[in-house]
């Protein structure tokens, strides 16, 4: 079994498996410089180990370093499968309960402490899209920077984004694909003397002496930096439910570096919790990828993401249920199935409306957290600290462009350089951040003549590459960025509107070739394999909004190298739809099938969701702490270990505080957790100074 | 003075010490009130500690102290059914030079004098007692197998939850900000919230002994210093023994290291820094994981590939020669002070308890009074040498 994809829409292929490896003495094949988790799942393998507390089957749940949910013994050494990668003839064992010690042998010298300090004038943690602008403007002034990354490219988050950015051309790279953008500033980053890059470093700790503890190359590195800014980026929220602990239950953001960094098919069908732009716009990467999406379910009355994002998805058939939400994962030692509900106004079930799908994968994509431990202590250890992008605030990349563009600036100030921060920089990324805004009803309109543009835009977004695409300047934004496009003017036809716009969000209509009044040939974006379309191009055409309206024949499939991996399609539809025909199925809506009465697995533990994924704790256990009295959150570590395992709390204390609320205990009233140092595990001999 | 603020005893600090006395004073009837300034108990030092227990000290009271406290956890569980992590192994010291052997086997009578079980052991049988210990030079060692180690936080909770059973009322998020004294008697305790009245007060407050005294207007010899620690991502038991490394460190930073594998797995450790840091500073510091990486992987080579989880500090409430205070407080009748630990609070803490307990209670305790009277405030501090094994 091979599950890497072959064959994408926007990716290049990447090398063929090269590395023979083992895993439970099985032969597999990985790619050069793959990571474990990934060659794994290429290889069918989802069950990575059993956790020694209650024999609990473990898989990846981050793919980012952050816990240690996805350990394996490689040649007898535990390691985070998703940050190591594959060597040839490396024996992959799964990490069943405890492990042993390694036996090794060490080297004959004694080893001695490692004090490996660096000093710097800005050190910047993080190379995602905040901390790689922040370098771009302090490197062309010249300042000594050292950007670092726990990846081996940087890019962040931006290396997973196949879609094209909203946001403002001028200033953002709007309309550039996430992918293109990290590539843009990489090259930028490499063309600046003064910003020293370290990839694969990972900040593990602040330090009351004013250093920063960084694993470089499996190396403890101190940095003493004279101002720091923490682009350390998000992490995904958690959502404990039944099953949640099953292996095959993820993060989105997990998803999306399997998928689109490492090529790997991590799903067959899969079913997306959270309807927010990072659910909405991972359901569209999955179809992309010839991964099938049962449904994404949004617990609100309306999803949070943008209503482009939605629809463009709608479109292609997929289930947008809202006031929807996840009521167990089922499965033995794997998802097999997932059971959701309507809820009502307070989020609970309504019972008779369970309905379940069959899929292998749920992603949990119920928003961010800021990742800013390391800022918290930084600041009270008296290190002249900044943050960016979403260590600060959870926003778009776009704004996190923006808002590491001005934090460059300010650190420049700050050291004494007389630089300006352009008036209208600050106002432009509060733009960026802000929330979708109003939708508008819009009327289309028949234009007559040869062409004419629709635009599907109707809710108010940061956006503007239609404007700049239009050779003739016929679509103006009149106010700011956020408002709708008005067109006036000529059409020539030339489709680059619908190639620049990020949301898919407009097609042009024209005269049928063939001059009959009953028929009109739209032409639509498509960012699929043209093998999607059905032999013999009959498609099932939608609205905007994902309603169908008929059948369309696809007369052309137009795929050109200036079109930006975007196909234009030409589709025959019925001349009365055509003002409404904004897109056509690539898969069957699936609204899953009612089930009857309570859970089925009579497993009354199973109801019990697992919130603690370190410690395996349950809510149960932490309810009757609360029960009891415990108000301090360290006093829970004591008496259940949550937090006390890998992640260090990271991922489970939110979830906690909300049992909390759901006790009617205010977060107030709780005492949070203390943090310490290391962020994340680190091998004792990264401590060693020694030759290797 | 209303009856709802009025108790028999209060006991000033929730932490290794402060915790056990209130559930033993408890456990004898009195109406008792525990006040902690944290949120919860064990939030000071108790937490910090790595959870070695042992009675093979080379002072006395110490001894007695410990013995106590062993007999408190190693039957804990099967008195109260609650776990308290207690893992039987012993504590093991290696030794690589004639004058550590001489050192240690110098104070061996004295220890078997008081019926510890402790013996040298040769090379052969250290390195089987401490599997992949380093052999070259490796002269043997001793091993107390009685001795053991405690989670620290689980015997907290333990303490906190069977003295609330048995009527402690603990008051946390309150630290005490005053003590009323009149005629030379303690009258009761004032908080930022609240006055409480008591004819006896203990005070166990660690490394804030000194605000204490001065509150009283007294002075208790106590200065605190930080000591780091850390703990591994569990492994399959391995390890018996706490161990105890004595030696001076080549790197020039350490005076001593000790380490061991908890009953959960994981390997938890900590050095005594060569030149103290003074002070209440608990946060990190940078070098503390290379120095303990290059000790740690001389001693035992192959827990170089151990994963490192966390680190922190912890407050040793240092006294001038290096023994516990326990004494009444002069001027102030009927407050006992219980400070100075000198970092081995949570392993004397049941004992301290129990001591503490005998004395409010009126009676003979575990200390005979000749030994009782080498904790006493007013002892001459410079007069004895250091303990050996502090």
């Amino acid at each position: 079994m091979d599950l890497r994809i072959t064959s994408h829409p926007i990716l290049a292929p990447l090398p063929e498996p090269s590395v023979p490896f083992t895993f439970n003495d099985r032969a597999c094949l990985g790619r050069p410089g793959e990571m474990i988790s990934s060659a794994l799942y290429a290889a069918g393998v989802h069950v990575f180990g059993h956790h020694p507390r209650d024999n609990g089957a473990q898989g990846i749940f981050c793919v980012n370093g952050q816990c240690s949910q996805c350990m394996v013994l490689a040649d007898g050494v535990p390691v985070k499968a998703c940050m190591t990668p594959v060597t040839p003839g490396m024996r992959v064992m799964p990490c069943e309960g405890l492990p042993a010690l390694p036996d090794v042998t060490p080297p004959a010298s004694h080893p001695a402490p490692r004090f490996d300090e660096t000093s710097v004038t800005v050190l910047i943690v993080g190379g995602g899209p905040a901390g790689m602008c922040a370098a771009v403007e302090l490197g062309r002034l010249g300042i000594d920077v050292l950007l670092i990354d726990d990846k081996a490219e940087l890019g962040g988050k931006l290396t997973l984004q196949t879609h094209n950015f909203f946001g403002s051309v001028k200033d953002c790279y709007a309309g550039v694909r996430g992918i293109d953008i990290a590539r843009i500033l990489g090259d930028e980053i490499a063309a600046l003397p003064s910003v020293h890059v370290w990839r694969e470093a990972a900040g593990v700790g602040v330090y009351s002496d004013g250093a920063f503890g960084i694993v470089h190359g499996g190396r403890f590195r101190v940095v003493r930096p004279a101002q720091v800014l923490i682009a350390t980026g998000a992490r995904e929220r958690t959502l404990p439910f039944p099953g949640s602990d099953l292996p095959g239950v993820y993060g989105a953001g997990a998803f999306q570096t399997l998928v689109n960094r490492d090529l790997v098919r991590a799903s067959r069908r899969l079913f997306v919790v959270g309807g927010g732009n990072v659910g909405l716009i991972t359901a569209y990467h999955a179809l992309q990828a010839g991964i099938e999406v049962a449904a994404v379910v949004e617990a609100l009355p309306a999803c949070g993401g943008y209503k482009v994002h939605q629809d463009k998805i709608l479109r292609l058939g997929i289930p947008v249920l809202t006031s929807h939400s996840i009521v167990r994962a089922e499965g033995t030692e794997h998802v097999s199935s997932v059971v959701a509900a309507r809820v009502d106004a307070d989020f609970r079930p309504i019972p008779g409306t369970e309905r379940r799908w069959d899929v292998d994968t749920v992603l949990v994509a119920v928003g961010l957290s800021p990742v800013d431990e390391l800022a918290t202590k930084a600041r009270e250890y008296g290190i002249p600290t900044w943050s960016a992008g979403d260590a600060r605030e959870i926003a778009e990349a776009s704004a996190a462009i923006f808002s590491g563009k001005i934090a460059g600036r300010k650190i420049a100030r700050e050291l004494g350089i007389l630089i300006d921060i352009p008036v209208d920089w600050e106002p432009l990324e509060e733009i960026l951040k802000s929330r979708p805004g109003a939708t508008h009803e819009i009327t289309q309109q028949d234009r007559g003549g040869r062409v004419f543009p629709i635009f599907f835009c109707d809710q108010e977004i940061p956006c503007n590459p239609c404007v700049d695409a239009c050779p003739l300047h016929s679509i103006q934004i009149p106010g700011t960025i956020m408002d709708l496009p008005v067109f006036e003017g000529k059409c020539s036809g030339c489709g680059k509107c619908v190639l620049a716009c990020p949301g898919l969000a407009v097609s042009l209509v024209f005269e049928d070739p063939d001059k009959t009044a009953d028929t009109a040939v739209v032409m639509l974006a498509f960012e699929f394999d043209a093998a999607r379309i059905p032999a013999g191009g009959q498609v099932i055409t939608t609205d905007r909004h994902g309603r169908l309206l008929g059948s369309g024949t696809v007369l052309e499939v137009r795929d050109k190298k200036n079109q930006d991996r975007r196909k234009l399609v030409r589709l025959r539809v019925p001349a009365a739809e055509k003002l409404e025909v904004a897109g056509f199925l690539v898969a069957d809506p699936d609204f899953g099938r009612p089930l009857q009465g309570d859970c089925e697995c009579g497993d009354p533990a199973q109801c019990d969701p697992v919130v603690c994924l370190c410690e395996r704790v349950r809510r149960s256990e932490i309810l009757a702490e609360i029960e009891a009295g415990v108000r301090d959150m360290n006093l829970l570590k004591a008496t259940l270990r949550t937090g006390m395992g890998a992640c260090g709390g990271k991922n489970c204390t939110e979830p906690i505080l909300r049992l909390y609320r759901s006790a009617g205990v205010k977060t107030e009233e709780v005492t949070p957790p203390t943090f310490r140092p290391l962020t994340a595990e680190v091998r004792l001999d990264a401590f060693l100074e020694e030759e290797r | 003075m209303n009856e709802k603020n009025t108790y028999d005893v209060i006991v000033v600090g929730a932490g290794s010490v402060g915790t056990p006395a209130a559930m033993f004073l408890a456990a004898e009837g009195l109406r008792v009130l525990l006040l902690e300034g944290y949120a919860s108990p064990g939030q000071g030092s108790n937490k910090a500690a790595i959870g070695g227990v042992r009675a093979t000290h080379s002072d006395p009271a110490k001894i007695l102290l410990c013995q106590k406290s062993l007999e408190v956890f190693t039957t804990w569980e099967e008195r109260t059914g609650v776990d308290v992590g207690w893992k039987p192994g012993g504590y093991c010291f290696p030794v690589y030079t004639r004058g550590l052997q001489d050192q240690l086997q110098g104070i061996l009578p004295m220890q078997k004098k008081f019926g510890l079980d402790i013996d040298w052991l040769d090379a052969d049988a250290i390195a089987e007692v401490v599997p992949g210990i380093e052999r070259r030079g490796l002269l043997g060692g001793t091993l107390s197998p009685r001795d053991g180690q405690v989670s620290t936080l689980k015997a907290s909770v333990a303490f906190q939850r069977e003295g609330q059973r048995l009527g402690v009322d603990l008051h946390v998020k309150e630290p005490v900000v005053g003590y009323a004294v009149r005629d030379g008697r303690i009258e009761g305790v004032r908080t930022e919230k609240n006055l409480y009245f008591a004819p006896r007060v203990v005070i166990a407050t660690g490394a804030d002994a000194i605000a204490h005294g001065r509150m009283l207007n007294t002075h208790f010899p106590v200065t605190p210093d930080s000591h780091e620690a850390g703990i591994s991502a569990p492994v399959k038991p391995f390890l018996p023994p706490l161990v105890v490394d004595m030696h001076e460190g080549p790197e020039g930073k350490t005076a001593n290291f000790y380490f061991g594998q908890v009953h959960s797995g994981q390997i938890i450790f900590c050095y005594t820094p060569k030149k103290a840091f003074l002070g209440h500073n608990r946060e990190n510091l940078s070098e503390f994981l290379p120095v303990l990486a290059s000790r740690l992987t001389t001693l035992i080579p192959h827990l170089r590939n151990l994963l490192i989880r966390r680190t922190w500090r912890g407050l040793y409430p240092m006294t001038p020669d290096g023994r516990p205070i326990l004494d009444w407080v002069p001027g102030a009748e009927g407050a006992l002070a219980a400070v100075g630990m000198c970092g081995q609070g949570f392993m004397l803490g049941p004992g301290v308890a129990a001591q503490v307990t005998s004395m409010i209670m009126g009676r003979p305790g575990i200390l005979p009074p000749e030994i009782l009277s080498t904790l006493s405030l007013s002892r001459d501090f410079g007069a004895t040498a250091s303990e050996a094994l502090a």
